[in-house]
């Protein structure tokens, strides 16, 4: 092919743009396909982001070795009689309630995220609406990864013993990887609906506090009143932490853990089309 | 295809609340050309753009780009339009090069590609030597050339610019004119906003006025021009009082009509040629009237505004609130 002679050498492509064959090649919206790789390639700015910024780990490195230490040494006498008894109730609930900082943090994080700029290109690009949100969920795989894995460790150290051996605490970080992920699909909701990253973390607040301490995490649920225990016993978090002690303290796979997941598919399929639609509307 | 037009916007209306923004505009952008839009601060010029971009629900009205329908068909449009804001859209916490990379992924080229991709327009831009670094050691001009790279990463055949120039020094603005300018001989078709009559004049083919909202002109820049004279001789009269005699003297003279200022004894003459100005002193001191300053200057926004609305560009608008 002949190429034309370069109008200036900074021109960067000598051929002509021809609109009619552009808009011949457009498409009406992005592929399943495309859209995996937008939300991968937004996943990878998200963890450019945490590489550069790592004082946003803070609170998933010091909450689970604080909260881990402190509740063992203060509530492990009262609830369990003793600090060892307490530790197979204590770690799953301090893990669960881990989780969901880290999904609190991404609903604010997206909030401040799409103030900025760089959102108007996003939204002026042919990419799926999800791919905004959905990648950074997915660079936080890494977080609840941590978070877990530091929390099992602080567990260990101060003499945890998981029955369920390797296999079973596996399953159980895995199973609050998925659970932290999905939950994160409310707060990620919140953070296109609210007006400022401020008042995301104001609503994520109220969201999390009964999600975490009205459930069983800390607390077995029959010590309660009959209202909250009736609350206790429907909240997801609640099964979260049932599925996961069944995987660390004994190793089997129980009805929890499938109610677990069910609870997780349904909080997804529910609020991951909602923040997509609230995100494509708020433009 | 028959129709050559890019943009073809009817009766676009945006309103905020009560305020009505954008007052029922037509634009008819032909391909290949570079179309302004011309209007002072708050005149509605990124509203229509963001509108057009699918940045902006369209409140009213029809829009149409390359013949595909704006509303219906938002991301057919984002196939065909790049963006570059009146603030730089690129991302603060990544480098250059990783941003340039980051829009090429999304955008579906392979990594490989979009990595030559981001050399080559990281060169033509002049940025290569800041590549690597953080963008928060940019300069503005900097920023808005990485922003114009963004948009341009899968050579879209029509490129909004929104105010492209604007808090850039001479010189970097002389550079981006000069780009601006080689995108057009690449085939592509460029809408920018401008609130410099220059930039106007400089750059684009033809103009539409905006003024609140509403269009008020659209002609090629030239003809804007000769509206108000291609330059004008602004005087300040020794006595206020002379103001309708010299006005006089000048359309007797020039036959062109000065705008007047009594209180301030000045007056603004439309000069067809500049070299008419030394006739207009002339004149004035045979007849006797004193001046106490006098200027040449080239038409500006302001008086394209006041010759077609009748009030000045920095008049107050109707105050929005965010
Ligand atoms: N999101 C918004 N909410 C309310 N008013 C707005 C909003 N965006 C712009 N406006 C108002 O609309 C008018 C036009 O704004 P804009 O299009 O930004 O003007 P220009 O780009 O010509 O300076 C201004 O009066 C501005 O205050
Ligand atoms: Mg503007």
């Amino acid at each position: 092919m002949t190429t034309t002679s370069t109008m200036s050498p900074t021109t960067l492509n000598p051929q002509r743009v021809d609109p009619s064959a552009v808009v011949a090649r457009t498409t009406s919206h992005s592929s399943v396909q495309e859209s995996w790789v937008q939300i991968l390639a937004m996943a990878w700015r998200a963890v450019k982001k945490m590489r550069r910024k790592p004082e946003q780990f803070f609170d998933v490195l010091i909450q689970p070795l604080l909260f881990t230490a402190m509740f063992a040494f203060i509530f492990g006498g009262a609830i369990s009689g003793s600090v060892s008894d307490y530790l197979p109730v204590l770690i799953p609930g301090i893990l669960a309630q881990t989780a969901l900082t880290v999904c609190m943090a991404t609903g604010v994080q997206l909030r401040e995220d799409m103030d900025k700029g760089v959102f108007d290109r996003f939204k002026s690009l042919p990419i799926a609406r999800i791919a905004p949100l959905a990648g950074p969920m997915i660079a936080d795989l890494i977080r609840y990864g941590i978070a877990s894995v530091l929390t099992l460790v602080t567990g260990l150290v101060i003499g945890y013993r998981p029955g369920g051996g390797v296999l079973g605490c596996v399953g159980g970080v895995a199973l609050t990887v998925i659970a932290g992920w999905s939950l994160a699909w409310i707060f990620t909701w919140l953070g296109t609906m609210a007006r400022s990253a401020q008042s995301v973390q104001g609503i994520s607040m109220m969201i999390m506090f009964p999600l975490t301490f009205l459930s069983n995490a800390f607390v077995p649920a029959e010590t309660l009143p009959g209202w909250l225990e009736a609350f206790v016993k429907v909240n997801p978090v609640s099964h979260v932490v049932s599925a996961v002690r069944d995987l660390f303290n004994d190793g089997a796979v129980t009805a929890e853990v499938g109610w677990a997941l069910i609870g997780c598919m349904v909080v997804v399929a529910v609020f991951a089309p909602l923040a997509v639609r609230s995100y494509s509307r708020k433009m | 295809m028959a129709d050559l037009s890019a943009v073809r916007a009817e009766s676009l209306v945006k309103n905020f609340g009560d305020f009505r923004a954008v007052d029922e505009i037509d634009l008819h952008v032909r391909q290949g050309e570079i179309f302004g839009v011309l209007g002072p601060n708050g005149a509605g010029k990124t509203t229509t753009l963001r509108m057009l971009a699918t940045l902006l629900p369209i409140d009213g009205g029809h829009a149409e780009i390359f013949g595909v329908d704006v509303r219906r068909e938002p991301h057919r449009i984002r196939q065909l339009v790049g963006v570059t804001g009146q603030y730089a859209s690129v991302d603060d916490d990544l480098t250059a090069r990783e941003n340039l990379w980051l829009f090429a992924r999304l955008q579906g080229l392979t990594s490989a590609r979009a990595k030559t991709i981001a050399g080559d327009l990281l060169e033509r831009f002049g940025l290569q030597e800041a590549a690597d670094r953080p963008l928060s050691q940019f300069s503005g001009g900097m920023r808005r050339r990485l922003d114009l790279a963004s948009s341009l990463i899968t050579r879209p055949p029509l490129i909004f610019l929104d105010e492209p120039t604007t808090g850039l020094d001479p010189r970097t603005r002389g550079q981006m004119w000069d780009t601006i300018r080689e995108l057009v001989t690449d085939g592509s078709t460029i809408l920018l906003t401008t609130q410099y009559l220059d930039e106007a004049d400089q750059l684009a083919d033809r103009v539409a006025v905006i003024d609140r909202g509403r269009k008020v002109a659209e002609d090629t820049p030239d003809a804007l021009k000769t509206q108000v004279g291609d330059s004008s001789l602004q005087l300040s009269l020794a006595d206020g009082s002379d103001t309708a005699l010299a006005a006089d003297v000048v359309r007797r003279l020039l036959g062109e009509e000065p705008v007047l200022t009594p209180e301030s004894g000045r007056m603004n003459i439309p000069l067809p040629d500049p070299n008419r100005a030394a006739d207009v002193l002339i004149s004035l001191r045979e007849a006797g009237l004193g001046i106490s300053s006098v200027s040449v200057a080239k038409p500006t926004l302001d008086e394209v505004f006041l010759a077609l609305t009748g009030h000045g560009a920095d008049e107050p608008q109707i105050e929005a609130v965010r």
